[in-house]
């Protein structure tokens, strides 16, 4: 193929991709078979159509999941997708999560820490204002932040920060924050939901009845678990928020969703059913997001129980397990495989430690190790906590038997699965959101005395790393111990990890993002609002 | 008239006996549900630290019985208490949304009453002919099939295929009266759809049973044209049973409109209900239960006094 024809048929294709009618992933494919390497597709993608200067305007109509009638503006009650994603838009955070899966400024404009990491100091934007024009200062820092400590804090982000000692105000627009023990990821724990930056009272409490906060939207019109609209906060302190309105709408059945798309009614819409992802996809209108997170499906075997009061055991039932067949078959190959180790590929300081196969010979032969022929478990699932649970644990149950194994799939109650099963059942089914750093949740879930060690796995190796691997500000040395941790839960821990689940949402092709999207939550991790525009 | 009277007074207290011992028993059911509402609220997130500082604001700590009392106290006085989640007025929240229900509710009353009755006056004319055949089976088929999907298959026909109508019944304050209508007819016609078949087969047996009765073979013997002997001597006597499924229906309208609110997305009090009971939200739940239970009660009232003042021999004891 000749130079000029390419580069023509070239600037063709970016001109249909800025139109919309193009996709990134068709693009790419494109440019490939047009003789391009794919690292230069993806280069021309960024620089060409990516960085077509997003304009302002329009309505953007979006179609939530999860959205309910008790959604509360209360930051400590912060649960359901609706909350979190109303958060993003109309609330700010010191931090926040980039497109790349980095770590970028938000409220606060630069951090730095004392060498033993247990003085953080947070440099706040000077710009940054309140929907109802008040100046965002260090006082108001301090207070949203303390409104999750102490003694009579009912918020669910308490534990989070339980190391925070003290937190200080120095001036208008900076605050220190003490930890008893040092901790390198403090700047990553700043983009938690929870932590959301509020208007301060002349008392140190926060004021979250309101509604108001200092992110890119204020609430016009709020009714929980009908319909939110929001107006661009003229004041915002960043680039972006396009959009001149955003009105989320809560459309709780996947059926609603996807018929307000392919009708016109909302531009994007969270969580697609994956069963009709394929006859989604097929529209010419719509374009799928599908995005690796690090969301992660745990089965927690009680480490203190018999039988899983043995290693061998817990080897066995984590070589029984056919990990690409539940991706496939329960996830429609929206996910990625699990290795027992809870960091996904997307964190920073992902160890590539060899995949676990599905092996019943190292099934069988850790079971003889075990002193058993065979081994009789029930495992606890329930369809609430992800579609299709209890069918991934017949079909695990299938992949365990030639092995010996057999499992036994409990289907529990969906009603009070959190307060009865949930660290209550020695093996159950469990779904954890991303978290932003790996040290967040080992410290959450994995620490000998977390409340949350839902396995109660004791490794005094393992407790001993994440205590020094948590002060380390030294990235190599950090990731090493990072490795090994993984390398301790993978073969020795207590928790078979089979699968990272992926965003799958949809949206209109008229509505255009850079081409990265960050895999904390839905919607470019909530801050799809400010990010994406329409195309003219 | 005395006698209606003295019925309606007797049976508005017999119904508000009835209201307490339903309250107890949903004060009782939502109790025996697993968890409470700060380990609702809380879910995943809970820890026994901040359960125990939510359970101190909400107010937990106390016995069963002493809180089912407080509440019944604010009742009887018309204060139905607050959400024990938002912490909003129980009346702010039910009221919008009652009012969305009741809307819907009549909307679809309007047309499937009128509908019925004229459907079952037509097949009980022209019973056992193809007409009265098709309009049975199209009925039956409809009230057979679940309301979610019905709904589905309008939405695919009506909506998403053809466009005629919005698959989404959202609504918002700048609407006209006719741009409501339309948003809303979709789940109006799933609704319409479910109850037709009831009252149109009440209608025609009513109808039937009175044609072999002697008057009316008078009535056709003196000439009379076949319609205008249904319409004049037999309707006016089979009333009673009508007005009672009528009555039966417009509840089931009021009551069971939990899943078309779902699929089209309607803001109405089946999905307050919904959310309210997994949250444990225990006002907001037994205030919807109350109105339900409200509402049977008085239309059953009503059709009892429709039936009797439209037949003159119910009011005169012998």
């Amino acid at each position: 193929m000749s130079g000029s024809y390419r580069d023509e048929m070239l600037n063709r294709m970016a001109q249909e991709a800025r139109r919309g009618r193009l996709s990134r992933r068709e693009f790419m494919a494109y440019s490939v078979a047009a003789g391009l390497t794919a690292s230069a597709a993806s280069g021309l993608w960024t620089s060409k159509i990516a960085k077509a200067a997003p304009q302002k305007g329009g309505t953007f109509k979006v179609g939530l999941h999860d959205g309910n009638t008790s959604d509360s503006h209360d930051p400590g009650t912060y649960q359901s997708v609706g909350q979190i994603q109303i958060a993003h838009a109309t609330r700010s955070y010191l931090t926040e999560i980039t497109p790349e899966n980095g770590l970028g400024p938000d409220m606060a404009e630069a951090w730095s820490a004392t060498p033993d990491a247990r003085v953080w100091t947070f440099e706040l934007n000077k710009n940054a204002t309140f929907h109802d024009g008040r100046k965002f200062t260090a006082k108001d820092a301090a207070a949203s932040l303390n409104f999750h400590r102490g003694e009579s804090s009912t918020s669910a982000a308490k534990s989070l920060l339980a190391d925070v000692t003290d937190i200080k105000i120095d001036g208008d627009h900076t605050i220190h924050i003490e930890l008893g023990q040092g901790s390198a990821d403090l700047p990553w724990i700043m983009t938690d939901y929870h932590l959301v930056m509020l208007p301060a009272k002349d008392d140190g409490s926060v004021e979250w009845e309101s509604g108001i906060g200092a992110g890119p939207y204020k609430i016009e019109k709020h009714e929980p678990g009908v319909v939110s609209e929001l107006v661009r906060h003229e004041g915002w302190h960043r680039e972006g928020a396009y959009f001149d309105k955003i009105e989320i709408i809560v459309l709780n059945d996947p059926n609603a969703r996807q018929t307000a798309l392919v009708t016109g009614d909302v531009h994007a819409v969270t969580s697609v059913d994956l069963k009709t992802l394929a006859l989604l996809a097929r529209s010419p209108n719509i374009e799928v997001d599908n995005v690796p997170s690090g969301s992660a499906i745990t089965l927690p075997m009680h480490c203190d129980v018999a039988p899983f009061n043995d290693v061998n055991v817990r080897q066995a039932l984590k070589y029984a397990c056919n990990r690409q067949e539940l991706v496939d078959k329960i996830l429609f190959g929206t996910g990625t495989v699990g290795n027992d180790y809870h960091v996904s590929p997307g964190m920073p300081y992902y160890p590539d430690l060899p995949q676990r196969e599905y092996d019943l010979d190292k099934a069988k032969y850790h079971l003889k190790q075990a002193g058993l022929t065979e081994l009789n478990v029930e495992l606890s699932a329930a369809d609430s906590v992800l579609p299709g649970a209890v069918d991934m644990c017949v079909l695990y149950s299938e992949h365990a038997k030639p092995a010996g194994i057999n499992i036994k799939a409990v289907r529990e109650p969906n009603d009070g699965y959190w307060s009865d099963v949930w660290l209550k059942k020695p093996f159950c089914f469990v779904k954890w959101g991303a978290r932003p750093t790996p040290d967040n949740m080992f410290t959450l879930a994995y620490k000998d005395d977390a409340a949350w060690n839902e396995s109660h796995w004791q490794n005094e190796r393992f407790n001993e790393l994440l205590l020094l691997a948590k002060k380390e500000l030294d990235q190599e040395r950090r990731s090493a111990m990072y490795r090994e941790m993984c390398e301790l839960a993978k073969d020795d821990g207590g928790t078979v990890l089979p699968m990272f689940t992926n965003f799958v949402y949809a949206r209109d092709k008229s509505v255009q993002h850079s081409g990265n999207l960050a895999s904390s939550w839905e919607l470019d991790g909530g801050r799809g609002y400010h990010r994406w525009w329409f195309a003219s | 008239m005395g006698d209606v009277l003295d019925i309606i007074v007797k049976r508005l207290a017999l119904g508000a006996v009835t209201l307490l011992v339903i309250s107890i028993i949903i004060f009782g059911m939502v109790e025996l549900l697993p968890g409470d509402v700060a380990q609702a609220i809380l879910g995943q997130g809970a820890t026994a630290e901040n359960l125990a500082a939510l359970r101190a604001r909400l107010g937990l700590g106390d016995p069963a019985i002493v809180r089912y009392f407080d509440w019944l106290g604010g009742a009887v006085l018309g204060d139905f208490g607050r959400s024990a989640v938002t912490d909003t007025p129980v009346g702010d929240l039910i009221g919008p949304r009652f009012a969305n229900t009741l809307f819907l509710a009549c909307y679809a009353a309007v047309i499937a009453v009128p509908l019925a009755i004229t459907l079952g006056v037509i097949v009980a004319l022209l019973r056992n002919t193809i007409f009265d055949r098709v309009a049975n089976v199209a009925t039956l088929t409809a009230i057979s099939s679940p309301e979610f999907f019905l709904g589905y298959i309008l939405i695919l026909y009506l909506s998403v295929k053809t466009g005629y109508f919005p698959a989404i019944a959202k609504l918002s304050s700048d609407m006209t009266f006719l741009d409501l209508l339309h948003r809303t007819f979709l789940p109006a016609l799933t609704m319409v759809l479910v109850v037709v078949a009831h009252m149109m087969r009440m209608t025609r047996a009513a109808i039937i049973n009175l044609l072999a009765s002697p008057y009316i073979e008078m009535a056709r013997v003196k000439g009379m044209p076949a319609w205008k002997v249904i319409v004049k001597h037999a309707l006016p006597n089979a009333w009673a049973p009508i007005i009672n499924v009528i009555a039966l229906n417009l509840a089931y309208l009021i009551t069971g409109v939990v899943l078309v609110e779902f699929v089209f997305v309607y803001p109405g009090i089946g999905q307050l209900l919904v959310d309210s009971v997994t949250k444990r939200d225990f006002p907001i739940v037994q205030a919807c239960c109350l109105i339900f239970a409200a509402t049977f009660i008085l239309l059953n009232l009503a059709a009892d006094v429709l039936s009797i003042l439209t037949n003159p021999r119910l009011r005169h004891k012998k």
